[in-house]
């Protein structure tokens, strides 16, 4: 299985997006944000990072770049994406999520590992995990408080689109604790914290991220 | 108009404004003498800036020396590039070698603090990249002032998110590095910056410009006004703006990470397709240091054409193009056949590239300005060859009185008050946990590091198939270097190199910075002249080199000095991370608690006496190196044979505050017996001491290891995963959740 990750000018984490596709035997592919190609992938990364230097504000600019537009395409027919930090603000700059990521309620950049419960377990990237389990991933971000409306809050918790909560005290003041969502269909998924940065308790405070690379393996050897 | 060489031949005694430029008379009168002329404007502003203390290490030069002298071969051995490069560089074994170094941005910071740490980490990390090698890692050695005074409380949020903003953009993982509070700092902290990388040994790149024809290219970010004089002005004498007539915009740089980034990836791929003869960043003194330290390292001339620079102001004179400090620049030395694949990689990363010169035949740097000669030098005079200083040392008449004030006669605790101590201590802002600010930098990117603070030191992986990597910490006491700077420089070395040692990797290379008053004052130069001493004869004693190094003078508020701080970096490899030993205990049940090396009543400079009585007098702790060396090369063994599951070493705060470290750092309680008088057992900072949990099951071959090795140990007690609570028997108990809340509550009380 072929899984793209996409480097914009800025992006920091596609190295461990890269490494995470491998150590689930996936085959990594890296796409290059001025490409107008997703190389044949099967599913695409959207790693963490400042794109562009997230100046304007974060993913602003990067929803604009040629990759993102064979990006939205492809989603749009069902190829699962992940966002992951800035790759879930970009997502949700280019309206395939709902809402926005703004600065966290403290004002300070956040490094921690981070307690997730799993709200979610049917999205392509998600089926590894028990209904409920918890995961101890890092979370590292300015910008992670999650804001939407109240009908599309609504809506999220009515459809069961909430992927993960955080769990504890509240790092960055996200409406109802989310820390990831889905799209309707499930097949794209963003969050916040990094799964990629916990694949290996050599590096990682868990190895509790895999889960995901290796559910999204699972879904494409099913299918 | 344009001051020209022909110009300046031409009006012979024209006045200029060189001691607005920090330059003395005699200095004026030697760069004359070199040119047979005077200087132009342009020639004026290269030689002011890079004749500076900052650029030329003019007052330390003489000083420094000692660290060759001291240098032997073996030391040598596995030094790939040292003192005098823009970094220095180790072999590590298995093709690799590591690049490292510290810098100080202490003036920038206090003017500025959020673009001043943040201009430190983008300017070391320039350094790094200049040797070829990727950039892996930083790490930030700060003081500041007393933690409650209003300007601390405008200084440190700014400096930590600076150092975050900067370093969290570029995708650097910070593993480590201090935050310390004394008073002395309180006009003038210090911000310290230290980056490694790594590149495979045959990939090193020198700074240096060689072979007629080849072309410097100018790449990265475009040239401004900013920053201009800042090196001589705010490094080499006071904050006084005395070049207040010319236009300029604030003299602290400001950075832009995000361009950094870029200039990196694309610097890197420029050195895999090997298209590049030589590199050098730009940072302090821009292009003059970068033009004349290339030209003067190669075996040519240079000419470089200044219009051509890239510009985002207007109207900038030859000088102030020549003396910018913009940020996120490189300069490059590239053969004419492959200017063309550089300036494609620069295409695919957007970096603005443009070809400013040429190497020459002949020995003449030679900078036109629209075809008129502004620039007419040896490169060498410009940056090797500038005044050497023999400044008057003598060691302060108040030196005597203040060992002679020893803390011997300070009341000491007892009983229930030494229980109290052990969390009041904790919660001291020097040894209270210093999350509020680690948790703004990134500690993950890039998925190699294995330890981070509130380790003992920080490890990186840097290669993912063999899992060789490196471990680093820096340290410094400035207590101790006041009490006895030779000691005090010691003890730094010894617990930078005991804190690599209690993380499995064995030291191999040292680097540091010197931060130290002003050189004019003789009772400085005699602190720097005896640290200086101190850690070359710990180095030679340790049989590891001193690599690179930095020198930061005038540190000081008024007339009062910051306590000299010689920041030492210690750099060690691991073969394997996986065997690296955690800080933190508990990671199997009823581990024994060992204590390694001897406690003796010491208490000069300690933190005790800085806490409870606010004395600072006496002599610091002995530092013995032999000891340091087979302390590590026991933890090393342990390590490697699997017989340590934790070690933290003991520094300020002593044993007590060891204990609650570990424990609060793997989540563990711990029953502790100890013999002897209990506030010596507990608060002395007796150095050479490691506290170590060793599986049961190895605790017979271990203790049998140190007795072997004639290493004195002491059993002093058992982790204990069901107490919660740190116990000290004949004491009592301290719940984990209240010594949490001493230790990890004061830093937010007091900025957030």
């Amino acid at each position: 299985m072929r899984v793209g990750v996409i480097t914009f000018p800025g992006t920091l984490d596609d190295v461990d997006a890269l490494r995470a596709v491998k150590y689930a035997d996936g085959e990594a592919v890296p796409l290059w944000h001025g490409d107008h190609d997703l190389k044949g992938v099967d599913a695409v990364i959207v790693p963490g990072g400042f794109s562009y230097g997230d100046y304007l504000r974060c993913g602003a600019i990067a929803r604009f770049a040629p990759v993102m537009q064979e990006v939205v395409e492809a989603a749009n027919k069902g190829m699962p994406v992940l966002g992951i930090c800035n790759g879930f603000q970009i997502l949700a700059e280019a309206h395939l999520l709902p809402g926005a990521l703004v600065r966290n309620h403290k004002l300070h950049f956040v490094c921690r590992d981070q307690w997730l419960k799993v709200e979610n377990n049917t999205t392509a990237w998600t089926t590894r995990y028990d209904p409920g389990a918890e995961i101890l991933v890092p979370l590292k971000s300015g910008e992670g408080g999650y804001q939407a409306n109240e009908e599309t809050l609504r809506e999220l918790e009515g459809e069961g689109r909430v992927v993960f909560r955080y769990v504890g005290e509240n790092p960055n003041g996200s409406r109802n604790n989310i820390a990831g969502i889905t799209n309707a269909r499930g097949n794209v998924v963003g969050l916040m914290p990094h799964p990629e940065h916990a694949i290996d308790a050599l590096t990682g405070p868990t190895d509790d991220g895999l889960g995901m690379f290796l559910s999204l393996l699972d879904s494409v050897v099913k299918a | 108009m344009i001051d020209t060489v022909k110009n300046a031949e031409s009006t012979p005694d024209q006045e200029q404004p060189y001691k607005e430029l920090g330059l003395k008379d005699d200095e004026y009168a030697r760069i004359k003498e070199i040119l047979g002329r005077r200087p132009t404007d342009a020639e004026l502003a290269m030689y002011s800036v890079m004749w500076s203390e900052h650029c030329s290490y003019k007052s330390s030069k003489v000083h420094l020396k000692y660290f060759g002298e001291t240098t032997t071969d073996e030391m040598r051995s596995k030094m790939l590039a040292g003192i005098g490069e823009n970094a220095g560089v180790v072999d590590i074994g298995d093709g690799w070698a590591v690049t490292f170094k510290v810098e100080s941005h202490n003036h920038p910071s206090y003017v500025e603090p959020y673009q001043g740490a943040a201009t430190g980490v983008g300017g070391i990390v320039r350094d790094i990249l200049a040797m070829g090698a990727r950039p892996l890692a930083v790490m930030d050695p700060l003081r500041f002032g007393k933690p409650d005074a209003a300007d601390t409380k405008r200084v440190l949020p700014g400096i930590v998110a600076g150092v975050g903003g900067y370093g969290n953009c570029l995708g650097l993982p910070n593993i480590g590095g201090e935050v310390v509070f004394d008073e002395s700092y309180q006009g003038n902290p210090l911000v310290n910056a230290l980056c490694v990388g790594a590149m495979k040994v045959e990939d090193l790149h020198l700074a240096h410009a060689s072979g007629a024809g080849n072309k410097v290219i100018l790449y990265g970010a475009r040239t401004g006004l900013d920053g201009i004089g800042g090196v001589s002005v705010l490094a080499s004498e006071t904050f006084d703006d005395t070049a207040g007539k010319r236009k300029k915009l604030p003299s602290v740089q400001v950075g832009d990470p995000f361009t950094e980034k870029v200039l990196i990836e694309c610097s890197l791929e420029l050195f895999e397709k090997g298209i590049v003869v030589g590199i050098q960043d730009l940072g302090g003194a821009g292009l003059s240091c970068a033009t004349s330290e290339l030209a003067s390292a190669g075996d040519g001339g240079m000419h470089v054409w200044l219009e051509r620079v890239p510009l985002r102001a207007t109207g900038m004179t030859p000088a102030e193009i020549l003396s910018s400090e913009s940020q996120e620049r490189m300069c490059a030395v590239v053969e004419p056949a492959n200017v063309e694949a550089f300036m494609e990689v620069c295409r695919k990363w957007d970096v603005i590239a443009t070809e400013i010169g040429e190497v020459t035949d002949g020995d003449r740097l030679v900078i036109t300005y629209h075809d008129e000669v502004v620039v007419d030098v040896p490169p060498r005079t410009v940056a090797h060859e500038g005044p050497v200083y023999h400044r008057p040392i003598e060691r302060p008449a108040d030196q005597d009185e203040l060992q002679a004030n020893t803390p011997d006669s300070l009341p000491r605790p007892a009983g229930d008050e030494l229980l109290e101590l052990v969390k009041t201590q904790a919660a001291s802002p020097n040894l209270a946990s210093k999350r509020w600010v680690t948790q703004q930098y990134d500690r993950y990117v890039r998925g190699n590091t294995v330890l981070a603070q509130p380790s003992d030191g920080g490890m990186i992986q840097i290669d993912e198939e063999t899992h060789r990597g490196v471990a680093l910490s820096t340290d410094c006491n400035g207590r101790y270097t006041k009490l006895d700077p030779y000691e005090g420089a010691k003890l730094a070395l010894a617990e930078a190199y005991r804190n690599v040692a209690a993380t499995g990797a064995t030291p191999v290379a040292v680097t540091n910075c010197l931060n130290f008053g002003s050189p004019e004052d003789p009772g400085v130069m005699w602190q720097f002249e005896q640290a200086v001493k101190g850690l070359a004869d710990g180095c030679a004693e340790l049989g590891i080199p001193v690599t690179g190094g930095n020198v930061s003078f005038y540190n000081q508020t008024g007339s009062t000095a910051i306590l000299p701080t010689p920041v030492v970096g210690v750099l060690g490899v691991i073969d394997d991370v996986r065997r690296r030993i955690p800080t933190g205990i508990g990671a199997e049940a009823g581990e024994t608690l060992l204590l390694l090396g001897e406690t003796k009543d010491e208490f000069g400079g300690s933190e005790w006496a800085h806490v409870v009585h606010g004395h600072l007098g006496g002599l610091p702790p002995k530092a013995d190196l032999k000891r340091e060396k087979l302390l590590g090369e026991v933890l090393v063994a342990g390590s490697r044979d699997g017989m340590v599951s934790a070690a933290h070493d003991l520094a300020e705060g002593g044993l007590a505050q060891a204990l609650v470290e570990t424990c609060l750092i793997g989540e563990t309680g711990a029953r502790v017996f100890l013999d002897g008088d209990l506030f010596t057992e507990l608060f002395s900072e007796s150095a050479g001491r490691v506290l170590v949990a060793v599986p049961r099951t190895e605790e017979q071959r271990f203790t049998d290891m140190c007795t072997a090795r004639a290493l004195p140990w002491r059993k002093v007690g058992v982790v204990d995963p069901e107490s919660n609570a740190l116990e000290i028997q004949n004491l009592g108990q301290l719940p984990l959740d209240e010594l949490r809340e001493a230790w990890e509550g004061t830093l937010p009380a007091l900025f957030d």
